[in-house]
């Protein structure tokens, strides 16, 4: 009796191993870097240090900001990260902090020293570097698949960013469709064109750029060539605020004049210019600012001051 | 006795700066602190002394060439040719993932120093040859400020590699790896050998180009050869730890105050300087703002720089109008 009452209690114990060797679900995976360089993760990574703030957004996006152990010094968002280790920023990454953060996955920009070096000490490094639209969605989808989210969770996550851009370019009004912008990133200045990542979210929305994408990404344009090109409406980083109203012959372009001008706070410029998941707010914030600027032109002109953002 | 000295400073900066601790990790001694303090401080301190040492004895070889105590080790154009070398491989890499993987075997570090050597071959090229050093003199300056506009013209096209770059010129010494040390070293030892073995020239050379010649000294011989050896030690720092300023002008400068010697000591009394020198500031530059951690060729040009004014100041003082050297 004792016998068989042991010889039950072995199987048993025995099934429910096998049950739980069973569930545990397929844990390695191997992912394709920015290289098209495969990356092997042998099991879900438990600590992870983020590079870039667009892919810290990603993997908090996935719902896996708990993760996080360690951030560059410009990831910002969301504010529940406040707290974790700063390992300097990503061309300058403190390689001694990382290392001792332990990390399992280290998710880097693609072209640095930093990331060849941390490779070179043995961290499994995970290189991406969304650049437009179509790169942040094949962002999502590798860090989701290292992190071992679903795939259905993933696509999920991006239907949504895909609504809000939708749903921002639906806001606005005929007239405010029909406004050329110029977009400037940085006081050189340098023109966001069709080609770059907020190119791509204006062209989403149907407005028209003045920048053609045959210029490349990032041009640097000449202030002349603006004042020629007479845009409607002025984008521009919180950088460019001072230089703008001082350029000569800019005072009088119609992008200049009251709600027209839109300089965006740093935080919102994170929003922009971030080919991340806060692509939706990106949009929300541009297409705001197009139907002020049409909103604008039936009440009597204002000075020329540069509009607040909200 | 001097050298003895540079050696312990050299040991105390090489100590110093594996100690130089950002975090509070130091306690228990596990894999990850080992790992630490084997393969990322030490050979980081190894290699900012092995570049400063390298530096150093180009800038002392540069200083006694061309006879004049302003040579820097940059002064052939390898900086720029450097950076250069570093914008293209970037604008490459950031332009298309094909021309990636060819970069690839080749990274950032050979870009730097295959620009770095390049430069010194043009700027040879256009001196013709090693014979005047006036004419090299220009020659180099020439191509700096040519080279440096392409670089600025590059970053200027390709706005997005502008902070890369901009990291690299800043010099650092963060990413020395063992193999990285080990190239340093042995292009230390290789540069060492003409060095000393010409430093007799250099001796001569301080008598005047046209007494060093009466004196049967191989000039065009010995040029030709210091040329590469401040080619190949500035080209191996440069790619390494990035443009760090000042030090290969700061050192020779300061063996040159300390001690009264020949070219020969000089040499060795500079590369260690050197070593030394930048070791000192890059623990400087670990432990000042820690955890924050400053690009170490900032630390080196305002030190370096403040020190320089420092003594040129001092010169005017106690011998005014005496332009000559130390």
């Amino acid at each position: 009796m004792a016998d068989r009452r042991c010889s039950m209690g072995r199987t048993l114990a025995l099934v429910g191993l096998l049950v739980l060797v069973c569930h545990r679900p397929v844990l390695a995976v191997t992912v394709q870097d920015e290289r098209q360089q495969p990356v092997h993760i042998p099991h879900a990574p438990q600590r992870i240090v983020s590079l870039l703030p667009s892919l810290t957004e990603t993997v908090c996006a996935l719902k896996q900001c708990d993760k996080l152990v360690g951030l560059d010094r410009y990831s910002n968002w969301p504010e529940s990260l406040k707290s974790l280790p700063r390992v300097g920023g990503g061309l300058d990454p403190h390689i001694e902090s990382i290392v001792a953060l332990r990390p399992d996955l280290v998710l880097a920009a693609g072209s640095t020293r930093g990331a060849d070096r941390l490779q070179a000490l043995g961290l499994n490094v995970l290189r991406l570097e969304p650049r437009n639209h179509a790169d942040a969605q094949r962002a999502l989808r590798t860090v989701a698949q290292a992190l071992h989210v679903s795939e259905a969770d993933s696509e999920r996550v991006w239907q949504n960013i895909q609504a809000g851009v939708q749903a921002a370019a639906q806001s606005l009004s005929p007239a405010a469709r029909q406004q050329r912008v110029y977009f400037e990133v940085s006081p050189a200045p340098h023109g966001a064109s069709a080609s770059s990542f907020m190119g791509e979210t204006l062209a989403r929305m149907g407005v028209a750029n003045i920048l053609p994408a045959s210029m490349g990404p990032f041009p640097q344009v000449n202030p002349e060539w603006v004042v020629q090109a007479r845009p409607d409406v002025i984008m521009a980083g919180d950088s460019s605020r001072a230089s703008l109203l001082k350029r000569p012959g800019w005072d009088r372009l119609k992008g200049m004049q009251g709600q027209r001008l839109c300089v965006f706070r740093p935080d919102e410029s994170d929003m922009l210019v971030r080919a991340g998941p806060r692509m939706a707010e990106g949009a929300r914030l541009m297409a705001d600012c197009l139907n002020r600027s049409v909103a604008e032109t039936h009440r009597p002109q204002g000075s020329v001051q540069p509009g607040a953002s909200r | 006795m001097l050298l003895a000295l540079g050696m312990a400073a050299v040991w105390l900066g090489t100590a110093a700066g594996s100690q130089g601790l950002q975090f509070g990790g130091s306690t228990g001694v596990d894999a990850v602190t080992q790992q630490i303090l084997w393969d990322i401080r030490l050979p980081r301190s190894l290699g900012a002394w092995l570049g400063g040492a390298l530096l150093g004895l180009a800038g002392a070889v540069a200083q006694g060439l061309f006879r004049n105590p302003l040579a820097d080790p940059y002064l052939l154009g390898s900086a720029s040719g450097a950076s250069l070398g570093v914008g293209l491989c970037l604008s490459w890499w950031g332009a298309s993932t094909w021309a990636m993987g060819s970069w690839l075997g080749l990274g950032l570090t050979g870009a730097a120093f295959v620009g770095a050597v390049l430069a010194v071959l043009l700027t040879l090229l256009l001196a013709r040859g090693v014979e005047q050093t006036l004419r090299l003199l220009l020659a180099g300056v020439v191509v700096g400020v040519v080279l440096g506009a392409v670089t600025s013209l590059v970053s200027l096209l390709q706005p997005q590699v502008l902070q890369a770059m901009q990291g690299f010129m800043l010099g650092s010494t963060a990413f020395v790896s063992w193999s990285a040390c080990l190239t340093l070293a042995l292009v230390l030892a290789v540069c060492n050998v003409p060095a000393l073995a010409f430093a007799r020239v250099l001796d001569a050379l301080t008598l005047g180009e046209s007494t060093a010649q009466s004196l049967g000294v191989p000039l065009s011989w010995a040029r030709m050869v210091l040329v590469v050896v401040i080619a190949l030690a500035t080209g191996a720092a440069v790619a390494h730890i990035g443009l760090v300023a000042f030090v290969g002008l700061a050192a020779p400068h300061l063996v040159r105050t300390l001690v009264r010697c020949t070219h020969a000591w000089r040499v060795i009394l500079s590369a260690l300087m050197g070593g030394a020198l930048l070791v000192l500031a890059d623990v400087m530059a670990r432990v000042l703002f820690a955890p924050q951690e400053l690009p170490v060729g900032v630390l080196t040009a305002v030190l370096g720089g403040g020190y320089l004014l420092w003594r040129m100041y001092r010169d005017a003082d106690s011998r005014s109008g005496d332009g000559g050297r130390a």
